[in-house]
């Protein structure tokens, strides 16, 4: 009852979208499906790129690079997978290159207390740089990673076939999201987590290493983030692009505000926003509007933030985000 | 207040000196500890050692280096030269993790609490108990439960840091520090915001734990307390050790005068009050608290100029949202406040400024100073767009620099040089620069809620004093502070709040102690 009564708005919101997808669903099966399906495909990559800039924002470590962090492990997941024909192997290697780039990013900032904008800068122009590099046209996958059915589970109406039912990236998703938002809040790793990323020095005089914990969170941070690129060059489509995160990385910081810096509800903000883009391109298609493209382009960001804005009310980030930690200082 | 000649001279009790038959075991060994931040030196060539189940006080002015010293046995700083030898072990102490393996637990003068978590988040923090790798949070709640019913600290385990007032928090701070079982404890002013029958209750504590074994550092510039519960007392001053006395071989008089080094008068002289026009008027003041609750409730109180009116209360019947509310923090519910006949019900805090109150908030950290600023910065945080600190857009830095020198000169407050940030500063010096500012622009109405937190006896003096003169230049004085001995003997006129509201009102003349601590209590 407490519970419910701190997260009364939030609550209702998730409520009322559920429902109002199910109507949807009894209106029209078919598009209903279609576009739900279109939101979580859109959403996949978001949403764990969301869940790296959470795992490094509560621990108190900007990660701007994000953006980076995912071409990296689109790139070499991709390079990998053509090379060696194992899909597997490319998923592998596209998360290792990504907790890779999370550890540059964590012993400049943490350890060097390099400034974590400019590191975040830093990583995405290497990123930029090295994937057009090495770029080489022409190669492609024969084909994408696998569907999976989830017995049970996929035969529920609506949601199983969206959720329950699709590639091995986006099923792990869901899990990495619920594993992630229980350990931020049920678990002593999460405690801890939480208390680094807000006021280091009273965890530090815990007996808490605070220089641990960043260095560790936020490089398992990037392997989230090249399993999201892995799934923009391997599941959603068997090919590599230049600059193919094409902003998802930015995207996702925003994703990850909207959600108050938590897993589920950057889970619900991506998906809402992957579900008002999916309604922007039928406006388009279907013409039943007469308005300028751009404003249609507009529409999932306005909707989002409107949304979210009136559901979450008043956030605020962890207070040490952004924030070197010194021994000795402020205690 | 320190010890007035009026408290019950706690030293006189002879049992807890009877420990001081020392095994001889040496729990905490310091030989010729040196540190300097800069061109500070915090501490020079200090040596001390602490027995195993003794109370060592550690006394001296603000700024003399005790925290810095206890920091330091906590692994928090480590020392520029010197070793710490706990239990006979002379390797450096690595970080607090270290120390804490080794059996020391601490309480930190800035509170180290995470303030968007709950009290028992906080207190299971870096030894959390899990089951099923779970948090076991029902466990810390109990945990919390049962601290506070042993140490007689009471706090609401669920409640979150930031919403509790400073008094609460420092209870929370020091449960923290007795929730791990040590062999050594440092407690660096505990009793600073607790309430006499609270502080009490700790005194019992640290009793009872020494006559377990566990040896216990005690930083407090109470000097009642000190002879209460010590068995042994340093008295640094300026980084030094200057002097080690047994509490039993001496009295407030003369530890006030090793820490200062002279003469400290321990009683406020003032002369009659001559007060004027109403310059404050509270009327039936509603105000809710943080959980929406009304704490202030139906107060009504005048302040004349030229008068120190003092409200007393247990801590938590309203006081923090009655001063809040009147300094604009905290937009009252209903009521009406006026200042010299204005109303400023609805100001924000600056407009309470500009209509003319200075404001000693209780919470100097959150709400006194900006820990990244200056302190010539800090000093006029309330008036830096005003002339002469800045022209227009402008900022007049030499303005501020020499504004800021000559408070630091005026205020004594010790520190590198005024262009040194304000979290540099030790906590009694912090509050010396709050006071200064809000003392300085001649303020028509000052508000001071616990104006000597932290500050030492030699500085308690000075401070009383510049209250008692601005009362005298005709400045209408709202005092609120948990130590009824410093509301006895600084107010004319005392109001006793309980339950938000004012229960009794009398000259201070009049006033009783006990009948003052029978209707806080609600006795009525
Ligand atoms: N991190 C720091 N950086 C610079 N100077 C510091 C720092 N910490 C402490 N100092 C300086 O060292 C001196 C001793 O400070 P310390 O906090 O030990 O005093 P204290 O005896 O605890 O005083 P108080 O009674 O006011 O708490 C002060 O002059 C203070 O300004
Ligand atoms: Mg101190």
């Amino acid at each position: 009852m407490a519970w419910f009564s701190r997260n009364r708005s939030v609550t209702l919101t998730a409520v009322a979208i559920i429902v109002a997808a199910y109507v949807f669903y009894a209106i029209n099966q078919r598009v209903a499906v279609s576009m739900i399906d279109f939101a979580w495909s859109f959403a996949v990559p978001l949403v764990l790129a969301a869940c790296v800039g959470v795992m490094g924002e509560r621990s108190g470590v900007i990660n701007i690079g994000i953006e980076g962090q995912m071409l990296v492990g689109a790139f070499s997941g991709f390079f990998t997978a053509a090379a060696t024909q194992s899909l597997w192997a490319g998923v592998i290697a596209g998360v290792l290159s990504g907790m890779l780039m999370g550890a540059f990013l964590a012993w400049t900032t943490v350890k060097w207390q390099m400034d974590q904008i400019i590191a975040g800068v830093v990583i995405n122009i290497i990123a930029t740089g090295l994937t057009s590099f090495y770029y080489k046209s022409g190669q492609s996958l024969t084909h994408v990673m696998p569907n999976i059915d989830i017995p049970l589970l996929s035969k529920i109406p609506l949601i199983g076939p969206v959720f329950f039912e699709g590639g091995p990236i986006a099923l792990t998703t869901l899990v990495i999201v619920a594993i992630l938002h229980f350990a931020l809040f049920r678990t002593r790793w999460g405690l801890r987590t939480r208390a680094v990323g807000e006021y280091p020095s009273a965890a530090d005089t815990a007996g808490i290493n605070v220089i641990a914990m960043r260095l560790l969170n936020v490089t398992i941070a990037g392997g989230l983030a090249g399993l999201a690129g892995a799934y923009l060059s391997m599941e959603a489509t068997p090919t590599f692009e230049r600059g193919m995160t094409a902003g998802r990385g930015f995207l996702a910081l925003a994703i990850m505000i909207f959600g108050a810096w938590r897993p589920l509800r950057a889970f619900a903000a991506a998906l809402f926003f992957g579900f008002t883009s999916a309604l922007a391109s039928q406006l388009q298609a279907s013409n039943i509007v007469s308005l300028p493209q751009q404003f249609i382009n507009l529409l999932p960001y306005v909707l989002t933030l409107v949304v979210l804005a009136a559901a979450a009310g008043r956030v605020r980030p962890p207070a040490a985000a952004g924030q070197p930690f010194v021994k000795g200082e402020g205690s | 207040m320190t010890a007035s000649p009026s408290t019950p001279a706690y030293g006189e009790e002879t049992g807890a000196k009877d420990r001081r038959a020392a095994t001889g075991d040496r729990l905490l060994d310091i030989v010729g500890l040196s540190k300097s931040f800069g061109t500070v030196r915090a501490n020079r060539d200090i040596s001390l050692h602490v027995e195993r189940g003794e109370i060592v006080a550690l006394l001296g002015e603000n700024g003399a280096g005790k925290s810095t010293l206890v920091k330091q046995i906590f692994g928090l700083q480590a020392p520029d030269e010197g070793t710490i030898a706990i239990k006979g072990d002379a390797a450096p102490i690595k970080d607090p993790k270290d120390a804490i393996r080794r059996g020391i637990g601490m309480e930190h003068q800035h509170f180290q609490l995470v303030p968007v978590m709950t009290v028992a988040e906080n207190m299971i923090l870096g030894h959390e108990t899990t089951k099923h790798g779970q948090l076991d949070l029902e466990g810390a709640r109990q945990l919390v439960r049962e601290l506070s019913e042993k140490h007689g600290l009471a706090v609401d385990p669920d409640a979150e840091i930031e919403d509790l007032p400073v008094g609460t928090q420092q209870r929370v701070e020091i449960l923290k520090a007795l929730s791990r079982k040590v062999d050594l404890l440092i407690l660096d002013e505990p009793t600073a915001v607790l309430t006499p029958q609270e502080t009490d209750e700790l005194l019992e504590v640290m009793k009872e734990l020494a006559a377990g074994g566990t040896s216990i550092v005690f930083i407090t510039h109470k000097l009642r307390e000190v002879l209460a519960v010590a068995d042994r007392v340093y008295v640094l001053r300026q980084g030094s050790v200057v002097g080690e006395v047994a509490a039993a071989d001496t009295d407030a008089r003369g530890l006030a005068t090793m820490m200062v080094g002279r003469e400290v008068v321990l009683r406020v002289d003032k002369d009659e009050p001559k007060p004027g026009a109403d310059v404050l008027r509270v009327a039936d003041l509603v105000v809710l608290d943080d959980r929406a609750l009304p704490a202030v409730d139906g107060f009504t109180l005048t302040v004349r100029a030229g008068e120190i009116v003092g409200v007393a209360g247990v801590e938590g019947n309203g006081q923090r949202e009655l001063v809040e509310a009147i300094a604009g923090m905290r937009p009252p519910k209903g009521g009406l406040i006026t200042l010299l006949g204005e109303d400023i019900t609805k100001a924000n805090p600056h407009q309470t400024h500009v209509a003319g109150i200075g404001h000693i908030p209780e919470d100097r950290e959150r709400h006194g100073l900006v820990g990244s600023y200056s302190l010539a910065d800090n000093m006029v945080l309330n008036r830096f767009d005003e002339k002469p600190f800045a022209n227009g857009f402008v900022r007049n830095f030499e303005a501020v620099r020499e504004n800021g020198e000559a408070l630091f000169k005026e205020f004594d407050v010790r520190a590198a040089s005024v262009m040194a940030p304000a979290a540099s500063l030790s906590g009694g010096n912090k509050q010396k620069v709050v006071v200064a500012r809000e003392m300085s622009f001649g303020p028509k109405l000052l508000m001071a809620a616990q104006p000597t937190r932290g500050v030492d006896v030699g500085s308690i003096e000075f401070i009383h004093r510049r209250i008692v003169a601005a009362r005298d230049e005709g400045a209408a004085v709202l005092l609120v502070s948990a130590e009824l001995d410093e509301v006895l003997s600084l107010s004319d006129r005392i109001a006793v709040i309980h339950g938000g509201k004012v229960v009794a009102e009398m000259p201070a003349a009049d006033a009783d102690r006990t009948e003052i601590g029978r209707l806080m209590a609600g006795d009525h």
